[in-house]
């Protein structure tokens, strides 16, 4: 079960990153980054830049390599809040 | 580390290598210069008749020194092997204000923003000779160290 308001943050913070011909709605769970939300690598960095301060915590080169989706990242985010 | 290391490692060659010196090179910050040569390839065409530097080419320029240079240094600086890393510039917001012509010389200054995550942002500011600010702005880059 994923937290809602944290799905409800990702989704504000990634629509900022949306290139022009993917709009909002098309964010789901499974949504691939960069292959189906065509998020290039730089703005994933800024995502999770994003992310970071949103929620107070730190992420590693190996949680982004772990984030290939939406539901990658919500499930990395509260893996950190826990520690 | 030595600046002249950097400058050999930069992966580009005339024509389109705008580093002649580099100045200074630090974990925040990088400084070099570029003598804008009388036959560029550019100012065949830019403009016809009436040789400018193209905005693109400052930017270049500044991107080379700012982006470039100081990633090398900071990859290195972590021991990474250069052997594989692919460069890209990701972003660019320039303002242009004074021209460039033909054998002016320039001193690009860029300050780490932030590195993380293989991208690098700087802020760069371009003087001329006079030390009049030419453009200013903000590059980011993605220096990918290539998975086998």
């Amino acid at each position: 079960m994923t937290n809602q308001s944290h799905y409800e943050i990702l989704k504000e913070i990634v629509k900022i990153y949306l290139p022009e011909d993917v709009s909002v709605s098309d964010i789901t769970e499974e949504s691939n980054f960069t292959s189906e939300l065509n998020i290039n690598s730089a703005n994933l960095v800024d995502i999770i830049l994003d992310v970071e301060d949103a929620f107070g915590i730190t992420l590693e080169n190996q949680d982004m390599d772990q984030m290939k989706t939406v539901k990658d990242a919500l499930r990395i985010v509260e893996q950190k809040l826990v520690e | 580390m030595s600046l002249q290391h950097i400058l050999a490692k930069l992966p580009y060659s005339k024509p389109f290598l705008y580093v002649d010196s580099l100045i200074e090179i630090n974990e925040n910050y990088a400084e070099g210069s570029y003598s804008f040569k009388e036959d560029e390839f550019f100012y065949q065409g830019h403009f016809t008749g009436h040789p400018v530097t193209p905005g693109v080419i400052l930017t270049e320029c500044c991107a080379q020194i700012g982006l470039v240079a100081l990633g090398i240094f900071l990859l290195e600086k972590e021991g990474a092997s250069l052997k594989n890393v692919k460069i890209a510039m990701s972003s660019s917001q320039m303002e242009f204000y004074l021209p460039v012509y033909p054998l002016e010389l320039v001193t690009v200054k860029s300050e780490k923003v932030y590195f993380r995550f293989q991208k690098l942002k700087c802020e760069v500011k371009m003087y001329n000779s006079l030390g009049k600010l030419v453009c200013k702005g903000s590059l980011s880059g993605m220096l990918k160290k290539e998975t086998p």
